[in-house]
């Protein structure tokens, strides 16, 4: 029998994956932003479970503005990219720091 | 073990094992591919879960928008991977320390203890109408407003990214048509009144 919890633990370790996954490509922005995608996935896991076994639909309607709010964020992100490297020929975390005193 | 527990832990470690390849490959195309593998995998969860609109939902806006626009930046930007990956292991003991610990405090909460051993008891009409009925007809009633705000965030996420990446190349030959037809003898040509000069043709007869 698959309780709740299994689905909760799941979230919690691709969540930790992803976390892992921010310490070390913390020179990659590319993958620094997939990580965040993946926690993502990990929250809307959470949700959908609940969702699941509550009984109540709401957890999936949230699921939903998470997706909206996600797919805006890396398009955003996507395009911020794009204008860095069109403009610093990089987009190594070490070599972006134009705002440093 | 049931169809259902198979399922689950299949799914699960397939999950897992994605989530690893994506941070631990080391070329960006393989890591977006192994996102895309943790999505499909996750709507396969989901689907056990009984939310198939959202299974749905997720492979056509992640696998299908959200990921091809993540291979299209790595195919469009030439990185110095070498670069990229020196001193990559340096921060293993911090990542291991900080979502080890996540993990330890996540498992000991809910792990441990069976919060919800079965679904609650849902209604009759809510499991014979299917879930994307009911779930439109919660966003069009209860959560419109929500819904009308999700709207306006996409067409904002739409114009920015739009303005973040045009650019007006200096070197087009492109005119602009209503500018040049509107364009009056006034614009072109300029006639300045200047003094005489026939001294010389004077002085030659």
């Amino acid at each position: 029998m698959i309780t709740l919890s299994h689905y909760l633990v799941l979230g919690a370790i691709l969540f930790s994956i992803s976390i892992a996954g921010i310490f070390l490509n913390r020179k990659n922005i590319i993958i620094i932003l997939m990580s965040i995608e993946l926690m993502l996935l990990a929250v809307n896991i959470n949700f959908v479970a609940f969702s699941y076994y509550l009984g109540d639909l709401s957890g999936q309607i949230f699921v939903f503005f998470i997706l909206t709010v996600a797919a805006a964020e890396s398009a955003i992100g996507l395009a911020i990219l794009v204008v860095l490297f069109r403009n610093l020929k990089t987009i190594n975390v070490d070599d972006i720091g134009g705002l440093k005193g | 073990m049931s169809f259902e527990n198979f399922t689950f832990y299949l799914f699960s470690t397939i999950l897992v094992g994605a989530g690893l390849s994506v941070i631990f490959s080391r070329n960006p195309v393989h890591a977006a591919l192994s996102l895309v593998l943790a999505f499909f995998t996750s709507a396969a969860i989901w689907l056990i879960l009984e939310a198939e609109f959202l299974a749905i939902a997720l492979i056509l806006v992640y696998v299908g928008a959200v990921m091809v626009l993540f291979l299209f930046v790595v195919m469009m930007l030439d990185i110095n991977l070498n670069r990229m990956k020196e001193g990559y292991w340096n921060y293993l003991l911090p990542a291991l320390v900080v979502s080890g610990i996540f993990l330890a405090e996540i498992i000991v909460l809910v792990g441990g203890r069976v919060v919800f051993d079965k679904p609650a008891e849902v209604a009759a009409a809510i499991t014979t109408e299917g879930n994307t009925l009911q779930l439109g007809r919660l966003l069009y009633t209860e959560y419109l407003y929500a819904f009308e705000l999700a709207a306006v965030i996409l067409l904002v996420a739409i114009v920015a990214a739009i303005a973040l990446t045009l650019r007006r190349r200096k070197d087009t030959k492109l005119v602009n048509t209503s500018q040049q037809l509107s364009a009056t003898r006034a614009n072109r040509l300029k006639i300045i009144s200047m003094p005489v000069e026939n001294k010389r043709s004077e002085d030659n007869s």
